[in-house]
């Protein structure tokens, strides 16, 4: 960041806020502070309510999920998504659902969520059954549907990104080597900040651009990779600039709110369905819990997750959805009952559901079988 | 029957697939413009276009991921290893995703791949370029692995691979490109799961695949005037190991001597032992034999390099031995 820039940053910082200044809350939130105010997609009230919908589903599925890793209903690694649903919900509900292909990390319950795979599948394969979404061979970290065309939940850091990269050079490949002139479908690739250190991410930008091939590059920077923070990591926290080298768009959002991510989508999005190529959207965003369910947390200062806590992504749209009088309060209210009603009715089903057959260990192996 | 350079059979094979299926392509270092560091790619790019016949940036691992996300959504990408030695590079790709993801995501995808290229000793190119990977990809689930040994099996086998479904690692020898023999004229395939009985003997089973074949050829030659009658099977798949074609013939010869290129550690021959030991113990009359690569760095002085492989010479040795009951 430029010297003057940082000022100007630090000018918008001293704007009055509730509470925890984002000085104390750490340079993470003094970035978010920093950031020129977004133009927010429009939307209307159905739009609004989905977004609403889809980001309440990711929130309370978690929260149960933390329930049921406590009750020892799951077993493993369990990363929770609480404080990013922007990111998810803003991206994937601005892209074509069965039509555009999305792949994921180790942290990926929501993405498959709002990928639209349901969530009786997705509890299922956190409790390893076989009516789980990978049939109980994949668990938390590797949740797969094809239907939904998600091509995974990737568990290894950046191992997802080449596999997206090659998504999106099918659908160039369909257009121009196979002459079908309506493919158009568009990957997104989501890691953290962690990521934007390893040499596959350099890697695929540059194929990427090279080859104009129709990907986001979706960024979910919320500071922490486990307990390494991103400003002792990397040498330009300001991972978006990071597209110019590739010469690629590059663009920083609000991560905590959905209708600033998902316009940023949008913009990106219809660029690469023109052909003009991929973008690298830096969402920067906060992880409300531990890095998994094992996670101590004891890094993290209270400042910071104060300051993250008051921009809670789902309160946001829920203050802006009744500000422009797409929803009240009360209707908002409902949806929540029947999301909880959907998060009880997905355990019921996954406690109830049968344990995959021994005797088909070895099945899946090879395609034939 | 035409004559035919290995390269170039290898070559005629991936022509032919790939028009037959649009799907079909090539991706890696120097396979378009350059037509591949060893040619087996040579003109294809002008055939088919820079999008079917994609040169690559130099970044393995993430070429070899952009190949799995391409077949799981409909592409049949043949990736190729400038040298297999730099697949070091794609290992996670190759063993977490190609190999693993069909089982870890319950068979909702299948990654039709092949992963070709050039391994093995060569002609003092270093330790780092003289590698035989087969051996440490071997513990991978989910891939099938393939040695190619002459013109003939090259193109039978390339066609098999591309048409398989399955992520095939598909190893060539550095030293056979220039192999030349008559093949068969136009489509034909060779199965990716059955040794290859090369000579029919009753009194030694030697067991061998890729470049070694050749070393094993003229060790039986002089064998021969020695008076041991050796069957010589060219394992052909390495995973998995084409047991009954194996036991079938210890019955018969209840002896055995693996010859490899691989290192002895963990090498490919060490598999196969423990196989044939659990499968075979009661038709055995001697322990079996192993005649492997040592355990070292391939050394860059010629005559070093020489004594790290297996040489016919120590092949005659072993198997006049075992007929002889003195090992």
């Amino acid at each position: 960041m430029t010297q003057e820039l940082t000022a100007a940053r630090a000018a918008q910082t001293s704007i009055p806020g509730p509470a925890a200044s984002s000085e104390e809350a750490g340079s993470h939130a003094v970035r978010l502070e920093g950031l020129v105010p977004a133009e927010r997609a429009s939307v209307s009230r159905d739009e609004g309510l989905m977004l609403y919908r889809d980001m309440t589903l990711g929130r309370r599925f978690e929260d149960k999920c933390a329930e049921m890793y406590y009750r020892g209903k799951m077993f493993g690694f369990v990363h929770l998504y609480n404080g990013q649903e922007a990111v998810s919900t803003g991206v994937i509900r601005a892209m074509r659902l069965q039509h555009d292909w999305f792949c994921s990390t180790y942290r990926d319950h929501v993405h498959a969520l709002s990928c639209g795979v349901p969530a009786r599948e997705v509890m299922s394969e956190l409790f390893g059954k076989a009516t789980g979404c990978s049939k109980g061979r994949g668990g938390s970290m590797h949740l797969f549907s094809r239907e939904h065309h998600l091509l995974g939940g990737y568990a290894f850091i950046g191992e997802g990104i080449p596999v997206a990269l090659g998504a999106a050079f099918t659908s160039r490949y369909k257009r121009d080597a196979l002459g079908q002139a309506d493919s158009d479908a568009v990957t997104a690739a989501f890691f953290g900040d962690g990521t934007c250190n390893i040499g596959q991410f350099y890697e695929c930008l540059n194929m990427a651009s090279l080859w104009k091939l129709p990907i986001l590059f979706v960024v979910e920077n919320n500071r922490w990779a486990i307990g390494m923070d991103h400003n002792r990591a990397t040498s330009e926290p300001e991972i978006w600039r990071k597209a110019a080298g590739f010469g690629m768009v590059g663009e920083e959002v609000d991560g905590m709110d959905v209708l600033a991510v998902r316009a940023a989508a949008q913009r990106a999005i219809e660029r690469a369905r023109a052909g003009d190529g991929p973008t690298l959207l830096e969402c920067l965003t906060y992880r409300f819990r531990g890095h998994s369910l094992a996670d101590p947390d004891e890094l993290r200062e209270a400042a910071e997750k104060e300051f993250w806590a008051k921009r809670d992504p789902i309160k946001q749209l829920a203050l802006r959805l009744t500000d422009m009088g797409l929803a009240t309060a009360e209707e908002l209210k409902a949806i929540e009952k029947e999301i909880d009603a959907e998060v009880a009715d997905c355990v019921e089903f996954a406690l109830a559901a049968p344990e995959p057959d021994g005797s088909e260990l070895t099945r899946y192996i090879w395609a034939e079988d | 029957m035409a004559e035919t350079l290995l390269f170039n059979a290898l070559r005629e094979a991936i022509d032919e697939e790939m028009a037959r299926d649009p799907h079909v392509c090539v991706m890696g270092e120097d396979v378009g413009h350059y037509g591949g560091s060893y040619k087996v790619t040579k003109d294809l790019c002008e055939k088919y276009g820079e999008l079917r016949v994609l040169d690559t940036p130099i970044a393995e691992n993430s070429f070899t991921g952009m190949a799995v996300g391409a077949a799981m959504t409909g592409l049949r990408p043949i990736v190729e290893g400038m040298n297999m030695g730099f697949l070091l590079l794609a290992f996670n790709q190759i063993s977490n995703n190609m190999g693993m993801l069909r089982y870890t995501s319950g068979g909702n995808y299948t990654i039709p791949a092949v992963v070709r290229g050039p391994g093995g000793v060569g002609r003092q190119l270093g330790a780092e370029h003289s590698q035989r990977l087969e051996a440490y990809f071997h513990a991978v689930p989910g891939i099938k692995i393939v040695a190619v040994s002459t013109p003939t099996n090259a193109k039978g086998l390339m066609k098999a691979a591309i048409r398989d479904n399955n992520p095939v690692l598909f190893f060539e020898h550095v030293l056979l490109y220039n192999l030349s023999e008559d093949i068969p004229e136009g489509d034909y395939i060779c199965a990716l799961d059955q040794a290859e009985v090369v000579r029919e003997g009753k009194d030694v089973t030697m067991l061998t695949y890729s470049r070694m074949r050749h070393h094993c050829l003229k060790a039986v030659e002089q064998l021969e005037q020695e008076g041991v009658d050796v069957e010589l099977i060219d394992l052909i798949s390495l995973k998995p190991f084409d047991m009954e074609t194996i036991a079938r013939s210890i019955r018969k010869t209840h002896k055995v001597v693996v010859v490899e290129e691989c290192m002895k550690t963990g090498g490919i021959g060490a598999e196969l032992i423990a196989l044939i030991t659990e499968h075979c113990f009661d038709d055995l009359d001697a322990r079996p034999l192993r005649l492997s690569s040592q355990d070292i760095p391939t050394p860059y002085n010629g005559n070093l390099e020489n004594l790290t492989i297996i040489q016919p010479h120590q092949i005659v040795a072993a198997a006049l031995d075992l007929k002889a009951g003195r090992r």
